[in-house]
């Protein structure tokens, strides 16, 4: 009735196509307020979206560089293999701070053949390296005795305040205070960096790398956590794609229309609001109180995650079987196929593509979920060590990239800050990846009808 | 068995879906190498008889069926039935052609391979062949039989269909109202296509043109809400029908 204008005789009368009335130019104009409420909800999305990704990317790419000073080293046989064996097993009983020394007049040599004056002892010019590259040594010399007696030269890290003044972070007033490090150490960083010792280059290092201790982040990479996030992804998919997808077509195609399924299928719905943390609560008390699994696994993370992706996955799952229509079932009974050949050989096919769809953006949020992570144990865990071996990935203790974001954005040095964004910039490369994956699939999988 | 023993018969179906008794007390006997052509208005309950003669109701969970109805003299509602044994023998064409997202070919030997039909792959050509035959279609897509079976037009996807349905050896086919969604063209086609199949199915049409009923079939069944009102020869039922709904249909004052 709305459309109808009333009858009135002036409307009866002739009316043109070229003026038009009241009434539509009301209608149109609510039409182009409209569309443009919509272009405004979309670019302030977009322009919030840019600003998001810009700041994350200035933030998180300083943390994929890192300063290097590259050193040769006089490892002299004394020192590193006291009982002159090339033995490692007794090679390994000269600690770090054996090796300390060297580095520091390896330093110091290296000072003076630039020809800087200083008064510094080797000790104090030390702090520019990183309280980790004496380990770095260490290791180096343990993996291949042969190198005792000899002079090596290496790629060591530089500390974190060295790192942070030449990525800007770190300024000579900032140092007023710092007992590690005095402006005295940034003039000699300064002529070091024209000779091409102190470098800053690509950090791979964080890619790789574990956690570690909070006054050595230039050690700290992201590594170890991206395994246990996958650890975890690999227990989600085993059990949430099977199941979720079971659980979708049974519900769908097979269940009885009553009363129960009905329940259970609002009760499906209502899981997936339910937020993340009660899993995580869930998780705690059934798989650690009382299964006795072990803390900070990646496989209690992924049974947790596991719980909370499978709504997640029926749901879609059972919107894209539905999708399929129903003259598909009817053709394939019609021929005299069981009601399974006629899903399995015909709507699971065609539902495919939107399964996967599904299954891929339930994954992508048990990626970036963290706050069920946070009541098994999974954060707050320095992930020092690669797992070794499969099971140990599976059942050793680590941590899980958002956590480790979370944990890294806790600490109090800025150089932590700045890895907390770059480890957001590694967490958004794999969610992206995931995304390309569940486009690749769908177009794959996509046929007409 | 007589020869003139019905391919099938229905004595006192009953169909109820939830609340609503979509069929009453229905009883029918339907002969082999005939058309018979089920007509009557929309809601009438054509359409579900039909459904009954294969269990296609089955699916639906809210439909009750009871009665008896006997294919051969065997009980298709028995419980020793598998409804998908069933099916193989009686064929089912809708109303909708409704290919599958696949190739001509597949479309056709999906029947054959899921009922095992065929030893070797020779074995499923020619099965495959054979069928597109007798659907009037071989020689429209013997070149392309890799081509999708949805690129074809409407008319050739339903007597595609067709193709298909007769590809498993049924010995009734059951066409649900099969031309509704064609052009006059593809229309007659698929008619002649009937008259063809005849000589070898027993034919139950639902039909919304009586044109159509008088053009193809040698037995009509006029149904109106749920009752089965008239059954008798084509030509009787369109000329001298005994029950008055029955004419008021025919010369189009209900439905």
């Amino acid at each position: 009735m709305t459309d109808q204008a009333p009858q009135t005789e002036a409307q009866t009368a002739h009316r043109s196509l070229y003026a038009p009335d009241a009434r539509t130019r009301r209608r149109n104009a609510a039409e182009r307020r409209f569309r443009l409420y919509g272009l405004i909800a979309v670019a302030v999305g977009l322009g919030f979206l840019a600003v998001l990704l810009t700041t994350i990317v200035r933030n998180g790419l300083p943390a994929f560089t890192q300063t290097h000073v590259t050193l040769e080293v006089a490892l002299p046989e004394a020192v590193v293999d006291p009982a002159g064996t090339r033995d490692p097993a007794l090679m390994a009983k000269v600690y770090t701070f054996g090796y300390e020394p060297l580095l520091d007049s390896a330093l110091a040599a290296a000072v003076a053949g630039q020809g800087i004056d200083t008064d510094m002892t080797p000790a104090r010019l030390g702090r520019i390296l990183s309280a980790g590259a004496p380990a770095q040594v260490r290791r180096a010399v343990l993996a291949d005795p042969s190198l005792a007696g000899q002079s090596v030269t290496f790629r060591l890290l530089a500390s974190s305040r060295v790192d942070g003044y030449l990525k800007g972070r770190v300024a000579r007033a900032d140092l007023a205070q710092d007992r590690n490090l005095d402006p005295q150490h940034l003039d000699i960083v300064d002529e070091l960096r024209v000779a091409g010792i102190v470098r800053r280059g690509f950090n791979a290092g964080f890619i790789t790398g574990a956690d570690a201790s909070e006054s050595r982040p230039e050690q700290a990479g992201i590594g170890v956590a991206a395994l246990g996030s996958v650890f975890m992804m690999l227990v989600v998919l085993a059990l949430a794609l099977p199941f979720g997808v079971a659980a979708a077509i049974y519900l769908e195609e097979f269940a009885p229309k009553n009363r129960l399924t009905d329940v259970i299928e609002v009760n499906i719905s209502n899981l997936a609001a339910v937020p993340s943390i009660v899993f995580g609560i869930l998780g705690l008390a059934a798989f650690i109180q009382v299964a006795h699994l072990p803390q900070s696994a990646p496989l209690v993370g992924g049974l947790v995650l596991t719980l909370m992706t499978l709504p997640r996955i029926i749901i879609p799952a059972r919107a894209a079987l539905t999708a399929v229509p129903p003259s598909i079932r009817e053709a394939a009974l019609g021929v005299g196929a069981s009601k399974t050949q006629a899903v399995f050989h015909h709507v699971l096919p065609l539902a495919m593509p939107g399964i996967l769809t599904g299954i891929i953006i339930g994954l992508a949020q048990a990626l970036g979920e963290t706050a069920p992570l946070l009541l098994i144990g999974m954060i707050g865990f320095v992930a020092s060590t690669y797992p070794d071996g499969v099971a140990s990935g599976f059942l050793d203790p680590n941590s899980a990239m958002p956590a480790q974001i979370y944990e890294w954005a806790k600490r109090a040095d800025p150089a932590y800050y700045e890895r907390a964004w770059g480890g957001i910039v590694v967490l958004l490369v794999f969610l992206l990846g995931m995304n390309l994956i569940a486009v690749i699939l769908r177009r794959r999988f996509e046929r007409r009808w | 068995m007589t020869a003139d023993a019905p391919k099938i018969l229905a004595r006192n179906v009953q169909v109820h879906y939830a609340d609503t008794h979509a069929i009453k007390d229905v009883d029918a006997d339907i002969a082999d190498r005939t058309v018979t052509a089920f007509i009557g208005p929309s809601g009438c309950g054509k359409s579900t008889f039909l459904r009954c003669l294969n269990r296609m109701n089955d699916t639906i969970d809210i439909c009750r069926v009871s009665g008896r109805i006997e294919l051969d003299g065997e009980d298709i509602y028995d419980r020793k039935v598998d409804p998908v044994r069933l099916r193989a023998r009686v064929g089912m064409v809708f109303q909708k052609p409704n290919p599958f997202p696949k190739s001509i070919y597949d479309n056709i030997a999906y029947g054959p391979r899921i009922h095992g039909l065929a030893r070797s792959r020779a074995d499923l050509d020619e099965i495959v062949e054979t069928a597109l035959r007798r659907g009037a279609i071989w020689d429209e897509v013997k070149d392309r039989l890799d081509a999708p079976g949805t690129g074809l037009s409407g008319g050739q996807q339903q007597r595609l269909c067709i193709a298909r349905a007769v590809a498993t050896e049924p010995e009734v086919l059951l066409m649900d109202e099969p031309c509704s969604a064609l052009d006059p063209i593809a229309t007659d086609q698929v008619e002649n296509l009937i008259d063809e199949l005849r000589s070898r199915y027993s034919v139950v049409i639902v039909t919304h043109s009586m044109q159509q009923a008088a053009r193809v079939s040698q037995k009509t069944a006029f149904f109106h809400l749920g009752n089965l009102v008239e059954f008798g020869d084509t030509d009787q039922i369109f000329t001298n029908p005994q029950d008055p709904r029955t004419e008021a249909y025919i010369s189009g004052r209900i439905g």
